[in-house]
């Protein structure tokens, strides 16, 4: 092990961030050099903090220097850490108060439309992701963090889990690929990580290895809540067994495709008509339809465009897709308005829904809608049509009260 | 002999003088009232004054020696150019070649540009500034290294003060995009077009005497005369008086950073809800990124319930004038003219209309426009719980801007500040500002990415949102967020010495910045 170790961001354009580096020495105690832009009102918190986290690894002798550009205490205490554990090996975490918001679970079936990727060593970003209302963010450990930055990336998304507020978004970690992400977990199941995204799957193994691991930690940590399993497809080899990996645990709660690496290995250039993909996408569907799960598409990279960006996600709806993912807060709410449903859904929904609600009422096993039969799969269907319709606010939750259009 | 010192209105403790002149403590919105008559300078003749018209003098240097400059005087100059502006730092460096001491420079604004200011404030050339101090030079003043103690004003405050008689302006130089060798002048045409030259109209009129400079030399007479030569001493010809890319402020673009667009977005709705954006209400939306969002949100809501505003007050800029040129705003009633695009439909559309701190915002007007404005969007370093708000100071002290209009558009129907809850780890929500600029009475909304705390004060507005689904929260409750996301911050310890005042829209002193230790 190194007697130094550095973590951390610094340079110009750098905000909400730090810089720490510290050095062991032999003797002559503790050395803080505070260089902090807020050093006027948070001068001595900085310091109690960093002398707390130095005297939890019991680090006696060090010089330890902070450039400090208005870094919140989760990402201090996560740069600290990062830099402790480049010296030494201890087994402990240090570990920030888990704020109780973020102690909720999620369902396996929830609305899964927008999930805004968030880099995982990028700390500014992740401070306001939640107040944008995505259904699920995700914490990246894998593409968007530099390979020299992953470690520090772990603590960082960790204190991330325990501390930041995400306002009832779905909390997601991408892992790194396998083996690698496996070692992630560690850092991530303990502290109410709600989905697991696995990058780059290729078989139903690789998704139980995860599977198994988390219950392990889970098991071994005392906690008993559900984290679930969304693994992206992202090669040819992927897609063909696209069921295989759907199915292999009852935890996956939806199948991705990540179009770039995919068209990538396909050896095609990816289009804005996306023929080259069409195949991909609609076996994704298929296969998360035949698992009884559901299918989230890839991203759009161009930022800038919402008009194509609509245009997209209505194709992605209509294709069968659930949800897709967001490089930038300002696709979410185009996303979910073209994942919304029409009024002609709605419609379609509420009666199929009152002529269930009827059915039931007169105590009928068979529910009809003038002379069609309706299946029990099409009333949940339109049930999950009408939940997203109050969610949306295109219904108010008393839409059974207030009629259908058919009646007025 | 050392400073008494006196609470005022807001419970700020103010010095009984300030640069050796006896101040009057804020007594509390619309108490304090001058009584007498307005300043009046002294009487000049047209026997004075060449027949011909022809006011020319060779260079500035000239015309500030044949005004009189010596020791002591106030110089004013103008932020038309804003951080282009070439003039003002080449009146200081006049004085100094010609020895001249302890000058009061009386800008209605300053910006980075001028910087080398430092230099003459150092040797003795400027004793202190009365006007904004932005960037360098407010940290230069912070750091308690002028010579005497700055004084900020408002816009309007600035009118009154002169009018008052409180600031008496010995020399005022006008740079002027355009004028004629008799003096009248305006900002519509030349390389350096501006706008408008409002913030000029006072010193114009209440200066001993008045320089105006110009890089555009047009015949007798230049039309139309924003600046009337019949007030003017002298002329001067220049080179180049501004650098056009810098008068057109780099602010003045829609924010592309999806929380603003987030905080606009909610501002915006929030005042459609409480029914603020009725068929002919007015706005007020200052130049930065966050607010010309609001102005674009505010667009698209009219155009979806087909409605108009009856006026805009600008600072005007390209999409300013878009609305107006679509048909959304019957008049732009302009104070400055922050892009090309609004010097251009100031020049050519009679709708664009071109106002001064007079007409809008000054104390001793009978009447002003500020209060028929329905809402005004404005920015700040701080609030505090009980709604006052700090635009001058950072939380850790350092005095960096100036008040510009603020304080005047306090007086508008509805003020709405849309703020982050934190910048970096600075919560913006305090127990006490840093420094008051406007009493909590006048301010009337905060809107915060994390919720919209409303005075409550303001019992109509509460009831507008009773069934809304905006997150309303209590303020208390919104500081309470920041500070478990923050930490709460550490208390600043400042040095004894007061570094500037500042003055509210009446004259009276509301509080005052103490210097910063290093």
């Amino acid at each position: 092990m190194s007697k130094k170790g550095t973590a951390g961001n610094q340079g110009p354009g750098i905000r909400s961030d730090c810089f720490a580096a510290l050095e062991l020495k032999s003797s002559g105690g503790i050395e803080i050099i505070l260089n902090s832009k807020v050093d006027a009102l948070f001068k001595n918190s900085i310091q109690d903090l960093a002398n707390q986290i130095l005297d939890f690894f019991q680090i006696k002798d060090a010089k330890l220097e902070i450039i400090d550009r208005g870094a919140l205490p989760f990402v201090l205490a996560a740069r600290i850490e990062a830099a402790v554990k480049v010296c030494l090996d201890p087994q402990e975490e240090f570990l920030l108060e888990m704020i109780p918001e973020n102690k909720y679970q999620t369902r396996k079936d929830r609305t899964r439309r927008s999930r805004l990727y968030l880099p995982g060593n990028s700390p500014k970003l992740m401070l306001n992701a939640g107040i944008h209302q995505p259904d699920g963010i995700i914490l990246d450990l894998e593409d968007s963090v530099a390979p020299d930055k992953k470690e520090q990336a772990r603590f960082l998304v960790r204190n991330a889990l325990r501390q930041v507020n995400f306002y009832g978004a779905e909390r997601m970690v991408r892992i790194n690929q396998l083996p690698q992400g496996l070692d992630d977990l560690t850092y991530l199941v303990p502290h109410y990580v709600n989905l697991i995204l696995l990058p780059k799957c290729e078989s139903a193994d690789q998704v139980q290895a995860v599977d198994k691991k988390i219950s392990e930690i889970l098991s071994d940590s005392g906690f008993d809540y559900p984290v679930y399993i969304m693994p992206i497809i992202e090669s040819a080899l992927g897609v063909v067994r696209a069921f295989e990996i759907a199915s292999a645990s009852g935890n996956v709660a939806a199948l991705a495709i990540g179009l770039e690496d995919y068209t990538a290995d396909l050896g095609a250039p990816r289009t804005k008509e996306g023929r080259e993909t069409f195949f991909a996408r609609t076996q994704v569907v298929n296969a998360a339809r035949a698992a009884g799960i559901q299918a989230i598409d890839s991203v759009f990279s161009d930022v800038g465009d919402m008009d194509a960006l609509r245009g997209v996600v209505l194709e992605s709806k209509s294709l069968g897709f659930d949800g897709m993912g967001c490089i930038h807060p300002r696709q979410i709410k185009v996303i979910h308005e073209s994942f919304a449903p029409t009024e002609k859904e709605i419609q379609k929904a509420e009666d199929i829904v009152r002529a269930f609600d009827e059915a039931a009422s007169k105590g009928l096993g068979v529910v009809s809608l003038g002379s069609k039969m309706i299946d029990p799969p099409v009333v949940k269907r339109a049930q999950k049509t009408i939940d997203l319709a109050v969610k949306t606010g295109q219904l108010p939750e008393n839409w059974r009260e207030q009629g259908s259009d058919q009646d007025n | 002999m050392a400073n008494k010192y006196v609470k005022n209105a807001v419970g700020r403790m103010i010095p009984e003088k300030i640069n050796g002149k006896p101040v009057i403590p804020y007594q509390g919105v619309h108490k304090y009232k001058t009584t007498g008559r307005r300043y009046a300078p002294p009487l000049p003749s047209c026997a004075d004054y060449p027949e011909d018209g022809n006011k020319l003098v060779k260079d500035l240097k000239t015309a500030l020696k044949k005004a009189g400059l010596k020791d002591g005087m106030t110089i004013s100059t103008h932020h038309h150019f804003r951080n282009g502006d070439l003039v003002a730092n080449q009146i200081f460096i006049a004085a100094s070649e010609l020895g001249v001491k302890d000058l009061v420079w009386f800008p209605s604004a300053s910006f980075h540009c001028h910087e080398p200011m430092i230099e003459y404030l150092k040797d003795g050339t400027i004793h202190h500034i009365e006007g904004s101090m932005n960037g360098p030079l407010g940290r230069f003043a912070s750091l308690g290294n002028m010579k005497g103690t700055g004084v900020l004003r408002s816009h309007g405050g600035r009118y009154q003060a002169v009018q008052d008689g409180d600031v008496v302006i010995d020399i005022a130089v006008i740079a002027s995009p355009t004028a004629d060798p008799f003096g009248n002048a305006n900002g519509l045409t030349g390389d350096s077009a501006c706008g408008l030259l409002g913030f000029a109209l006072a010193d114009s009129q209440y200066a001993h005497k008045v320089i105006v400079v110009t890089d555009n030399l047009v015949p007798f007479p230049c039309v139309p005369w924003q600046i009337q030569g019949n007030y003017v001493d002298y002329v001067v010809e220049m080179d180049q008086i501004g650098i056009p890319e810098r008068i057109i402020s780099g602010t003045t673009r829609i924010t592309k950073s999806p929380d603003r667009l987030f905080l606009a977005e909610l501002t915006a709705k929030f005042c459609d809800e409480v029914g603020i954006l009725y068929d002919g209400f007015s706005f007020q939306a200052g130049a930065g990124g966050t607010s010309l969002a609001i102005g674009n949100y505010f667009g698209e809501i009219m155009r979806k319930k087909g409605i108009k505003a009856r006026f805009a007050r600008g600072g005007s800029n390209q999409y300013l004038v878009e609305m107006l040129e679509e048909g959304l705003i019957d008049y732009i009633l302009d104070g400055q003219t922050f892009d090309l695009a609004g010097v251009r439909s100031m020049r050519e559309n009679p709708n664009h209309v071109n106002t001064s701190p007079f007409t809008s915002y000054n104390y001793h007007g009978k009447g002003n426009f500020a209060g028929i404005v329905d809402v005004v969007i404005l920015g700040a370093t701080e609030v505090d719980v009980n709604y006052n708000a700090n635009v001058v100071t950072h939380s850790d002290g350092y005095l960096l801007h100036g008040i510009g209009g603020w304080q005047n558009c306090l007086f508008s129907k509805n003020v709405i500040l849309p703020i982050p809850l934190f910048r970096d780890r600075i919560p913006i929500i305090r127990d006490e500002v840093t420094t008051i600029c406007g009493p909590g009475e006048l301010i009337d909304v905060i809107v915060t990415e994390r919720g919209i705390a409303i005075n409550p004060r303001r019992k109509d507005l509460l009831d507008a949102v009773k069934n809304s689904k905006l997150p309303i929260r209590t303020i208390e409750d919104l500081k309470e967020e920041a500070e478990r996301i923050c930490g709460k911050p550490e208390p600043v310890e400042f040095g004894e010495r007061v570094i500037a005042g500042i003055n509210w829209v009446d004259g009276t002193v509301i509080d005052v910045v103490r210097q910063v230790i290093e």
